[in-house]
């Protein structure tokens, strides 16, 4: 591909996936219908690559293959409905699918045009058919930019991306703009980085830029650790291309020739599909020496991670492209200084990118036109915990907790009460239900002892103990501490030991003002990210939820329910009936009682694994 | 305990090929211990000298990389690896109590390998199948929305 005109005709040819998939207008001459099948992870989890076969098959069998065309997408976002698969024109929405069910929908839906009512979301469905799912309550508040292609198109298929305006933006940057021009641009848009810090993504590469130096490197922060953070993976899987475009971009503005993905081994989906996807490009030209005849060069690596939290920290990740234990180092310099192989590095995350050729094609301004007054744009979430639509949704920064969890999240299963909202992962903390209705974005979140983060939106309820959440975080710190610091390394396993002490009913009152001190001792000594921000799960527990701290230290005792040594359980005896289910399923067998007689369990042999009250058919197990 | 190594001179063969590889690339150590572990299932010292004369760089530094990241494992796993996920999304779902019955049920603990070399046991963190938690992976099978109740028959599958 050498000019803008090749890329127009490729864009134009593909054009009718664009018609049949987001206008519901069929103009495609062979394919009367499109079906679309969820191929990212979690999707896949549930056997979506079967459901595939198994339509492929079907379509087969009824002669229907050349007329309707199957194509695997990435991730739709309502993850809790998966396996999730679409029909278009009509856009009928089929959730919870399996296998089996594929014939009936082929022989129904497809050859006789009655959409099968039973799989469909139940959302979608009205007195006369179905709705469109831009209208429900799932999607009617999303605002899809950097998640605009992720489950529209076949992510193994650069064509498509081509279809939805891929590369235009890359081929307007190399024909007309100047890299002063690219950075203004970024920079008036008001992007900020989407990994967690927030920091102004044009002035960091304006910063790039300013460095003198031979060479010059773009890395991309693909390694999401943010435990129930999986956005980036789910753009990697759905839209690798636009990655790679806006990698380019940046390497034009700063004056880049060589990119690096560092991107989680845990992820094999989404490596495999940025492989085929660079692959492409280089095979269209739009990755290599000479890109649309302007001069400009750029190779793209991908280098895996290997299971360390901290390697998502800027400074570890490039000491862990070198082929070195991922430790961070001490800034200044900055990698925009001093980065990757000691040249000047631009280092941005997945879903800043994902924002990037957009904001080429819409300018600035239209960028700047959402959002709040200091965070503009959108902010995808990766929405899970204890919410019914479990999933991926990308709102505009300034949508409310209460808009996010109630409206879209479609609220807390069984009926339990709201407790709390987790953001930011390991280095945010809990918000409470009373600050539901702040407007999420940067700085309020900050101002509320929590962070952005990455997009992690872990809803808890009245059955998560607050200490024993902060104690799992902590947990999770100590294991990620990379151990170059001290006051992290030890920090961050004295906080642990305080608080498992309180967990068990061991805990005294100074416990609380030690470990708020330590706390800030943490935070400002620690030399990266991640001992900075150690302690944030615990410093807004105890701001918010002293009491239940409190509660376990002085009354032992866990309300929620959670902190196993602080509970027993027991079985009430006029609701027994007998029935030995949960002396069966004891792994210990601490669970005696005849037939049709009431059970008891010996607290001296139970080991509180709530086998048994899981089990119990009649509530009559309770625990306190 | 140490478990004797056992490598082939096909395996040698193919780690020599991808040392070869990767020789002259910047920052070649990682993506070759990656291979080696795919090739042996985990990097025994054996397989770290080879590494070590092979692209020239110390044993001791070879083994701090290898002793760093979580994924490279210097004893070998159980024929059937299961990896309960410990993400906050499952762990507020109570993945907590689905380690710890495994745990009990197997005799292992995290990192440990029954002592038939069946089944091995290890926390992972977030495999971003989140609208399943709590979830676990035994190899590339994954299981999802489970409770401590599924796991007699899930394991009798194996």
């Amino acid at each position: 591909m050498k000019s803008i005109k090749d890329l127009n005709l490729i864009s134009e040819q593909m054009k009718y996936i664009i018609d049949i998939r987001k206008n519901n207008t069929p103009t495609d001459n062979q394919y009367k219908k499109h079906i679309l099948v969820c191929g990212g992870t979690g999707c896949t989890s549930s056997n979506s690559e079967l459901i595939l076969e198994r339509l492929n098959q079907e379509l087969q069998r009824h002669s229907l293959d050349d007329k309707i065309k199957t194509v695997k997408t990435g991730c739709f976002g309502l993850c809790a409905l998966g396996p999730i698969m679409i029909v278009y024109p009509e856009g009928t929405f089929y959730s919870m699918v399996k296998p089996d069910d594929i014939p009936e929908i082929v022989e129904s839906h497809l050859l006789n045009n009655q959409i099968v009512k039973r799989l469909v979301y139940s959302e979608t469905l009205t007195d006369d058919g179905v709705k469109s799912l831009s209208e429900t309550n799932f999607y009617k508040k999303q605002k899809r930019v950097a998640l605009r292609n992720c489950g529209v198109i076949n992510p193994e298929s650069i064509d498509e991306y081509i279809a939805t305006g891929g590369y235009q933006a890359l081929s307007k940057v190399l024909t007309s703009k100047t890299p002063d021009d690219v950075i203004n641009i970024i920079k008036d848009s008001g992007l900020r980085g989407r990994g967690g810090g927030g920091f102004p993504t044009g002035l960091k590469w304006s910063f790039a830029k300013a460095s003198e130096s031979d060479q010059k490197y773009v890395c991309c922060n693909a390694d999401e650790g943010d435990p129930g953070a999986f956005m980036d993976r789910s753009i990697l899987e759905g839209d690798p291309h636009v990655v790679i475009e806006a990698m380019a971009i940046a390497g034009y503005a700063i004056g880049a020739s060589q990119g690096y993905v560092y991107i989680r081994a845990e992820y094999p989906i989404a490596v495999k599909r940025l492989e085929i996807a660079i692959n492409q490009a280089k095979d269209y030209g739009l990755l290599g020496n000479n890109i649309f005849d302007s001069n400009f060069n750029f190779n793209l690596e991908i280098r895996l991670g290997a299971g360390a939290f901290v390697c998502g920290e800027e400074t570890a990740l490039m000491t862990s492209i070198e082929g070195h234990r991922g430790e961070p180092r001490p800034r200044p310099p900055f990698p925009a200084v001093k980065g990757l192989f000691e040249k000047p590095t631009v280092l941005n995350n997945v879903e800043t990118y994902a924002n990037i050729p957009q904001i080429i094609i819409n300018g600035a301004d239209w960028f700047a036109s959402m959002g709040t007054e200091k965070s503009k744009g959108t902010k995808v979430f990766a929405l899970g915990g204890k919410i019914k639509n479990t999933g991926l949704v990308e709102v505009p920064m300034g949508t409310t907790l209460r808009e996010i969890i109630e409206e879209i999240g479609g609220g807390i299963p069984g009926g339990k009460k709201f407790k709390a909202a987790q953001t930011g992962g390991p280095s945010g903390g809990c918000i409470p239900a009373k600050h539901i209705d702040v407007p999420i974005d940067y700085d309020n979140l900050i101002a509320i002892g929590s962070m952005m983060g990455s997009g992690g939106l872990i809803v808890m309820d009245e059955n998560n103990c607050m200490v024993d959440i902060a104690k799992f975080f902590l947990a999770f710190t100590v294991d990620e501490s990379c151990g170059k610091c001290t006051p992290c390394r030890v920090g961050t396993k004295r906080l642990y030991e305080i608080l498992d002490k309180i967990t068990k009913g061991q805990g005294t009152m100074e416990d609380l003002d030690k470990l708020e001190n330590l706390c800030y001792y943490i935070k400002e000594n620690s030399l990266c990210g991640l001992g900075q921000t150690a302690p944030n799960p615990v410093l807004s527990t105890l701001k918010y939820f002293k009491d239940e701290y409190i509660d376990h230290i002085q009354n032992k005792k866990c309300t929620a329910g959670v902190c196993k040594d602080l509970l027993s359980f027991y079985i009430l005896p006029d609701k027994c009936k007998g029935c030995t289910l949960c002396a069966r399923k004891c792994p210990v067998g601490a669970i005696s009682g005849g037939i049709k007689s009431p059970h008891v369990i010996d607290a001296s042999k139970c080991i509180k694994c709530g086998a048994c009250f899981d089990g119990c058919k009649f509530g009559a197990i309770i625990k306190k | 305990m140490a478990i004797l190594f056992q490598g082939t001179k096909q395996q040698e063969l193919e780690l020599k090929e991808v040392i070869e590889k990767h020789k002259d690339q910047r920052g070649a150590l990682m993506p070759v211990l990656q291979k080696a572990q795919e090739i042996y299932g985990y990097l025994p010292i054996e397989v770290q000298k080879m590494i070590a004369t092979g692209l020239k760089i110390p044993l001791e530094e070879i083994y701090g990389v290898a002793t760093f990241y979580s994924l490279f494992s210097l004893n070998p796993k159980g024929k059937y690896r299961i990896s309960v996920c410990l993400g906050t999304a499952c762990y507020v779902k109570g993945s907590g109590d689905i380690f710890d019955a495994i745990s009990q049920k197997l005799g292992i603990k995290n990192g440990e390998c029954t002592p038939d070399g069946k089944f091995s046991l290890e926390a992972c963190r977030c495999i971003g199948a989140c609208g399943l938690a709590p979830v676990m992976t035994i190899n590339d099978d994954v299981h999802g929305r489970l409770t401590v109740n599924d796991i007699d028959k899930i394991l009798s599958q194996y």
